[in-house]
């Protein structure tokens, strides 16, 4: 179980509104958040496994093609993402989010995580899969519910094969 | 009368899907994985044939055709499945089906059944949403 403060702010909704190609002015002009953007508050998750960290190595390339493993293989933390890289990825397999309210720009909302099931599975072009479920419950500065996500990753024991 | 049953919505979300964007969504949503944002590390240490797109922004372009549709204050519900991988110069076209109205004295609600799909046919996004409307 952990607890984040994620403010709502205009910049941010316009870089990721941007990058998803929306052009809507209710996203450009700092009213309301689109849909998926809960899934930014990333960026306030101190401990973050695919975030680079001040002072410390990166699992992507630089002089070489990698560096240190992803924090999300070194410990079997509960990452809401799972981690990348190695002979296996982690990969996103599922999301889905309840509306209680649309999320506006100036919300100040806290975002309480926690796993919820685990299973294992024997894929066909990834090996063995191992799937963890991530609750997540976004409230605001009143403490109502404005937005229940559920994730699932996927952890895969080598890389997923091609067709 | 705008959501029957049955209803087909489709727009095209994204064309020739380039690694900037994909680097432009890790940046805003917080998300670097090297995965989606080094092609060193995701040919030669993860294995694929390059970068591809983080499911989360397949699933945020398949949320704009969706607010365009019904209002980007409308949904109850917003979920799926990825399905496969989204690589770069991929073309992604959603498209929404009106699977249920119901009405129980309120706004209706309309249930659609969402699906994203590349130009090969392969579908990415699986998955449904459901809106309040003023008017079904």
């Amino acid at each position: 179980m952990s607890e984040i403060r994620f403010p709502i702010e205009a910049g941010h909704v316009l870089m990721f509104a941007r990058s998803i190609g929306d052009p809507n002015p209710v996203y450009a002009d700092g009213i309301l958040a689109p849909p998926t953007f809960v899934q930014a508050s990333a960026q306030f998750t101190p401990d973050y496994p695919l975030r680079p960290k001040i002072g410390e190595p990166w699992f992507g390339s630089g002089r070489e093609a990698t560096g240190r493993p992803p924090r999300s293989e070194q410990s079997s933390s509960s990452g809401s993402s799972g981690g990348g890289g190695g002979g296996g990825t982690g990969l996103h397999a599922e999301q889905h989010y309840e509306y209680h309210r649309t999320p506006r720009v100036g919300d100040v909302l806290t975002a309480t995580t926690r796993p919820g099931e685990r299973w294992e599975k024997q894929g066909r072009r990834a090996g063995k899969l191992l799937f963890a479920e991530t609750i997540t419950e976004y409230r605001d500065q009143d403490g109502n519910l404005v937005v229940t996500a559920r994730g699932i990753s996927v952890r895969t024991e080598r890389a997923v094969e091609q067709p | 009368m705008m959501f029957e049953p049955g209803t087909t919505f489709s727009a095209v979300v994204v064309e020739n899907l380039t690694r900037t964007q994909i680097v432009q969504y890790a940046g805003a949503s917080g998300d670097y994985n090297p995965i989606h944002t080094d092609e060193v590390f995701a040919t030669q240490v993860a294995g694929y044939p390059s970068v591809f797109a983080h499911g989360m922004l397949t699933m945020g372009l398949t949320g704009r055709m969706l607010t365009d549709l019904v209002g980007a204050d409308r949904l109850l519900t917003f979920g799926g499945r990825f399905t496969a991988q989204v690589w770069p110069g991929d073309d992604l076209t959603t498209t929404a089906t009106v699977a249920e109205v119901s009405d129980d004295g309120g706004p209706p609600v309309v249930s659609l059944t969402v699906s994203t799909h590349n130009q090969h046919g392969v579908e990415v996004f699986a998955g449904s949403a459901t809106a309040r409307v003023d008017d079904a």
